[in-house]
């Protein structure tokens, strides 16, 4: 374990731990209010929630909340943080002296599998019986004061998005820190699967693998759960520690037990008990739950709603979000006036307005989409939606090797992939949601209508097809057609070769229905939006002065004649690129162009526009642009350079390449990986070249050049 | 219930189950990892289940098991062995 400094030592860590959807975060977000703070656990994609507490006795308790888990057996990186952390076997993070189980009380069987699991590590707990309402409503009378009993720890009934129990949990935990209880597991092993459990433990112990007192509960998961032994702690485990367990589920099939059921069906067979004494069932005509999915997911007006759904989030994302974008670029805008101003033109001018205030504005302008975006998820999140609307559509994504919950994300990603890559995390599967982060950017965003819009009005022939549909647009379609298409097409790719193996996802939970809070609503957008701005705050600031430092320098003499982005070390970039861009119908001034809108893919038409000396500024540039790249000349054939066929090369390349910085900078944040960053980059721009490459050649051979 | 432990049950998969119908499980017929991670979320052998719902393409589908409502896809409820229970 990592040094930790004295002062960390002395604050008590508290982990709130919890299967999904058991309300765990609200209990989190109660106990800590807006004192709290996000980062990644170092080298994962999983995200680190922690917060502070002040106890009028204990004084300051540092809280953790946990990812969810179904199980100490972990399945995904999810479920791996919260065990490695209930084990004290991450570096940065120390055992928690105090673990929170929250249990959704309507679903207490499911919820007690993992949380007796956590009873059989030893640690003081308090169960947060949370959900008490919904547990009412459904008919079920639980005996709170019997359960604590019997599991030998605290049991704090709950409503904590009402914050009802909340000081009795804050109470609890002061007492608890004070004076731990031991909890007692009320799982019962067959005495065959105990005989083994005792002789691992034994092992562990002497090997230093496990704490003492959660010795037993890890050898029964090493003894139960196939891929136990993979974890990267026992890569140096002695080998006779793999002999052991080999032999141990041989001698367990021998008496006819199966090893990788044995705790399972322990476990619940000890939860059907417990439940018998304390929990007493009413009649109850069905929950509002059960009337609302006879509507929402009935095999018809369940689409429809889906439908109203996707297309109310479409129409504010695009049209609700169009004034406060307005609004953020005229700020953007007057900030770059003012900045001409009061600064001499200069460097330092052209740095701010070029660089700093046009990088940053351009991203920031996203941020009513990402706000209004993550409102909607919020909703369909918090209401228990999420799941019905992945219900009603798995087929339709499984059929492409997709999650249910991908469609959100990817449908999200027509907007801009930045806030789909991050509406990606409500796909708990670590495979399904690395997928969709990977094939996200593959959906036209916005930023790629002002580079189709120039070339298709440059290159593609505005006649009618059959008499009524115009070829722009039609080619302007195909496009956005032909990335989805290529979306798929990579998943099944990704899902036969790099992401093989991986653990998919097998049920989904749909969780009762509930109301959504604002409170809950509002930390979420406001949660992500910090997030983004941040983002823009850092990487992206970085990126638009490098950039702009290589479109600018060095500054061109000016008795040349040159565009002052020829001579820029892009410009040089440009030529010296020049072969390999060659190959795909592009010359150096398209490479250039190219390679400024790395910052975003709408550069292009700026770049395109210096590049051709056109002066005008925004909207009255595209006309005038296209009529002059009509008139450039093939410097070989005399005959137009900007044919159809080079058109559509240019547009199949921005199809497909991973022309963005900020979407980057997001799947690096999002993954937590350079590895995946750049292979997303990589594949992607790959793709794009293979594919003008294709068409650019194909097209020569076949005489439309 | 009609769990009377006779020989003469029929098995038939979770995917074969009428919308409406009960059963108990029988069995989990996948590799370890899945079945463990199936039985973790309460689909032990003995368990009720009741189908409640297909999706609008039949798949997957949706029941209920210990008071919770699970979706699983059909290729997964092929592999999961029942015996249909008489009533509810």
């Amino acid at each position: 374990m990592a040094a930790l400094t004295a002062e960390e030592l002395r604050i008590p860590h508290v982990a709130v731990a919890g299967n999904p959807n058991c309300g765990k975060s609200t209990v989190f977000n109660a106990l800590t209010g807006l004192r709290q703070k996000v980062s990644n656990y170092p080298g994962k994609t999983v995200e680190k929630h922690e917060g502070s507490l002040h106890l009028p006795k204990a004084g300051e308790v540092h809280v953790i909340d946990l990812p969810g888990a179904y199980s100490m057996n972990a399945r995904s990186m999810d479920e791996q943080v919260s065990h490695d952390v209930l084990m004290g076997s991450l570096e940065d993070t120390p055992r928690p002296r105090l673990v929170v189980v929250v249990i959704d009380a309507s679903n207490l069987e499911r919820n007690l599998f993992f949380a007796t699991q956590i009873l059989s590590l030893g640690l003081p707990t308090i169960i947060a019986l949370n959900m008490m309402d919904l547990c009412r409503t459904a008919g079920h009378d639980i005996d709170e004061v019997d359960l604590s009993k019997r599991l030998g720890v605290p049991v704090v009934p709950m409503i904590a998005a009402r914050g009802t129990g909340l000081s009795e949990l804050k109470a609890a935990i002061e007492t608890q820190l004070a004076t731990p209880s031991s909890p007692l597991d009320p799982v019962r092993l067959p005495a065959a699967v105990d005989q083994q459990v005792e002789r691992l433990a034994t092992e562990l112990k002497a090997a230093q693998l496990a704490p003492p007192e959660s010795a037993r509960g890890e050898a029964l998961r090493v003894l139960c759960t196939a891929q136990a032994l993979e974890q990267p702690k026992f890569k140096s485990a002695p080998a006779s520690l793999h002999n052991t367990v080999e032999t141990a589920r041989k001698n367990l099939q021998d008496e006819g037990i199966t090893w990788y059921a044995a705790e399972a069906i322990a476990r619940y067979a000890a939860i059907d008990e417990l439940m018998e004494d304390i929990r007493k069932v009413r009649e109850v005509s069905p929950s509002f739950s059960d009337k609302a999915d006879r509507f929402l997911t009935h095999p018809v007006g369940g689409p429809a709603f889906l439908g109203l759904v996707v297309l109310a989030i479409f129409i504010s994302i695009f049209k609700l979000t169009q004034a406060p974008m307005d609004w953020i670029k005229q700020v953007f805008g007057w900030l770059s006036s003012l900045a001409s101003e009061v600064i001499p033109a200069g460097p330092l001018q052209s740095l701010l307005t070029d660089g700093v205030i046009s990088g940053v504005g351009g991203v920031l302008v996203f941020l009513p989409q990402i706000m209004i975006l993550f409102l909607f998820i919020a909703i369909m999140e918090d209401s228990g939606y999420t799941a019905r609307a992945a219900f009603i559509l798995d087929r339709i994504m499984g059929r492409m090797g997709l999650h249910g919950k991908a469609f959100i994300p990817l449908f999200s990603s027509f907007a801009c992939a930045i806030p789909g890559i991050m509406a990606a995390r409500t796909i708990d599967n670590e495979k399904d949601r690395l997928l969709t982060i990977l094939i996200a950017p593959l959906m036209c965003c916005a930023a790629r209508w002002p580079v189709y819009l120039l070339i298709a009005g440059t290159v593609i022939p505005n006649v009618l097809i059959l008499g009524f549909l115009p070829l722009p647009a039609l080619v302007l379609g195909s496009m956005v057609i032909f990335g989805l298409v290529a979306a798929i097409a990579v998943a099944a790719v990704f899902n036969r070769t790099i992401l093989k193996g991986k653990a998919a996802t097998l049920a989904i939970e749909l969780p009762r229905y509930h109301r959504p809070r604002i409170r809950t609503l509002i930390h979420v957008m406001w949660e992500r939006s910090i997030l983004f701005v941040r983002k823009a705050g850092t990487v992206i600031l970085a990126m638009s002065i490098i950039m702009w430092a290589l479109t600018n320098y060095p500054k061109t003499p000016t008795d040349t004649g040159h565009m002052p982005i020829e001579h820029s070390i892009a410009g040089r970039i440009g030529k010296a690129i020049e072969p390999i861009v060659a190959p795909i119908g592009f010359d150096w001034r398209i490479g250039v162009s190219a390679l400024s809108s790395l910052v975003a893919r709408e550069v292009f038409v700026s770049s395109m526009a210096t590049i051709y000396g056109v002066e005008s500024h925004d909207s009255e540039q595209v006309p005038d642009l296209q009529q002059r790249l009509r008139a450039v000349k093939d410097p070989v054939t005399g005959n137009p350079f900007f044919t159809p066929l080079r058109g559509i090369c240019i547009m199949l390349f921005y199809v497909l390449a991973m022309q963005c910085f900020s979407t980057l900078a997001v799947t690096k944040r999002e993954t937590g990986s350079w590895k995946w960053t750049i292979f997303q980059w990589g594949y992607m721009t790959g793709l794009a070249w293979l594919v003008s490459f294709v068409v650019w050649q194909g097209g020569h051979l076949l005489g439309w050049g | 219930m009609g769990n009377s432990g006779l020989a003469m049950e029929t098995v038939v998969t979770l995917n074969d189950l009428a919308v409406g119908t009960a059963a108990r499980i029988v069995r989990v017929d996948m590799p370890p990892s899945e079945a463990q991670r199936l039985m973790e979320m309460g689909l032990t052998p003995g368990t009720l289940v009741v189908l409640l719902k297909r999706a609008p393409m039949r798949d997957p589908i949706e029941i209920s098991a210990r008071g919770g409502h699970l979706s699983l896809r059909t290729s997964a409820a092929k592999s999961i062995a029942v015996t249909p229970v008489e009533g509810r």
